[in-house]
């Protein structure tokens, strides 16, 4: 069994994409002057959810949908609304935080990160483990529902001081639920799914053959954003809430295994499924959170997304969690 | 040639909050005002930079509008609740203006 998951760690760090972010993070931390241009950042990220969207849209069009995908969807959701309650929880037992900063870590670790997903939907593509497509639908419902939680917990915790109420709840929902990643990547997706076959093949020099390449890259300023808030944001990070970005993934992960067992997923859809719960959010939730959440230190919660938590999922996260996916399947 | 008193509002704040600030001074009757991303700067929470993000989150904008002295007033009322707890600064200087009828 060990040398199953050392195997597949092993494939897993010597991929392009796993030694891209180190390079990254390497660099900030040697505080190279290397940067990626904030237009060709959003760029790629605007990219990278168009073409998992369309690919994931494309395979539902190919295998047609799943008695399971309503059941997949609900887990999915009920999974970021309940992991932020765990980790709120936890954090106001173990970590000294406010309310603010307790609810919005919590946000983080309940909404996903869909890099995460792309960068295990790779791997497995890379050890030929099949995946159901509608698995991109599960990560899109799965971004809001803990950012709406948590600013329930930051609003019972501290009653008419969050901005929620200053500005209008409606309006923050609206721009959560409008949010530009979450419309490209579902829109993307269905328009992989009526398109199919036919529309893949017409767009396949764009969407597939440069992936990888425009992957690697956006790593790469990946590394760089995790370097830089790790070496900013330290400070910020006491000893609990550093543990709290280690297990906290794992605990989710092992939430969302049960799940993918009693809905009967395939090895690849576990490891997918089980990959978003595990993952948090840093670019969507984040400027939602600013939005709405302004009290919240933006350090604490960046730097443990992006700085602890995307770092370890990348590197040994994703192979353990394919493991978890065999033997639970 | 005359010139005209007139006051600057200076809102840097972060990009999240742009639309809020900017619908918050069409509701105060600002006529006009310019926005401006920050590429750079520190601040109390350490240094940050534009360059790599793809978050809104963690990039600051400004917003710059001459406007009359009561004016001025009624738009800073107008933004202050959304401003209260966010990462940034306003400022209010004196300026001088070249075409009253314009402010």
């Amino acid at each position: 069994m060990i040398d199953q998951i050392a195997q597949i760690a092993t494939a897993n760090l010597l991929s392009p994409m796993v030694l891209f972010f180190a390079l990254g993070v390497a660099a900030a931390l040697a505080k190279s002057d290397l940067v990626i241009p904030e237009a060709a950042a959003k760029a790629m990220a605007l990219y990278l959810m168009l073409a998992i969207g369309f690919k994931g849209g494309v395979e539902v069009a190919a295998h047609g949908l799943d008695a399971r995908l309503l059941g997949t969807l609900l887990a999915g959701a009920f999974l970021s609304a309940t992991v932020p309650l765990i980790g709120f929880a936890l954090l106001r037992l173990t970590a000294n935080l406010s309310a603010y900063d307790a609810a919005a870590i919590a946000a983080h670790y309940g909404s996903i990160s869909i890099v995460t997903f792309v960068a295990a939907s790779q791997t497995l593509e890379h050890m030929g483990i099949p995946y159901e497509g509608y698995l991109v639908a599960v990560a899109a419902v799965m971004e809001t529902p803990a950012i709406l939680v948590a600013l329930w917990l930051a609003s019972r915790a501290a009653p008419g001081q969050d901005d929620v109420q200053v500005q209008g709840k409606n309006g923050v929902l609206r721009e959560i639920a409008l949010n530009g990643s979450i419309v490209l990547l579902v829109g993307s997706f269905f328009i992989g799914a009526a398109s199919g076959k036919e529309g893949m093949e017409a767009v396949s020099p764009f969407i597939v053959d440069p992936f990888q390449g425009v992957l690697c890259l956006f790593l790469l300023d990946m590394g760089l954003l995790a370097g830089r808030s790790l070496t900013q944001g330290r400070r910020s990070l006491t000893p609990a809430v550093l543990a709290f970005g280690a297990y906290m993934p794992l605990l989710s992960a092992s939430f969302a295994a049960l799940f993918a067992w009693l809905l009967g997923l395939s090895v690849g859809g576990s490891a997918l499924l089980i990959t978003l719960a595990a993952s948090a959010s840093y670019i969507a939730v984040p400027a939602a959170l600013r939005l709405a959440l302004p009290q919240a230190n933006p350090a604490v919660y960046l730097t443990m997304s992006l700085g602890v938590t995307f770092p370890l999922n990348l590197a040994l996260g994703i192979p353990l969690y394919i493991f978890i996916a065999t033997m639970f399947s | 040639m005359d010139t005209y008193p007139k006051k600057r509002l200076e809102i840097i704040v972060e990009a999240p909050a742009l639309n809020r600030v900017l619908n918050a001074l069409d509701q105060a009757d600002v006529s006009g005002y310019t926005v401006l991303p920050a590429l750079a700067g520190k601040g109390s929470k350490g240094p940050w930079q534009r360059e790599g993000l793809v978050s809104a989150a963690g990039k600051m904008v400004m917003i710059v509008c001459i406007l009359d002295e009561e004016l001025a007033g009624k738009a800073l009322d107008s933004v202050f609740d959304l401003i209260t707890h966010r990462i940034g600064i306003v400022t209010i200087s004196n300026v001088e203006v070249v075409r009253d009828k314009r402010f």
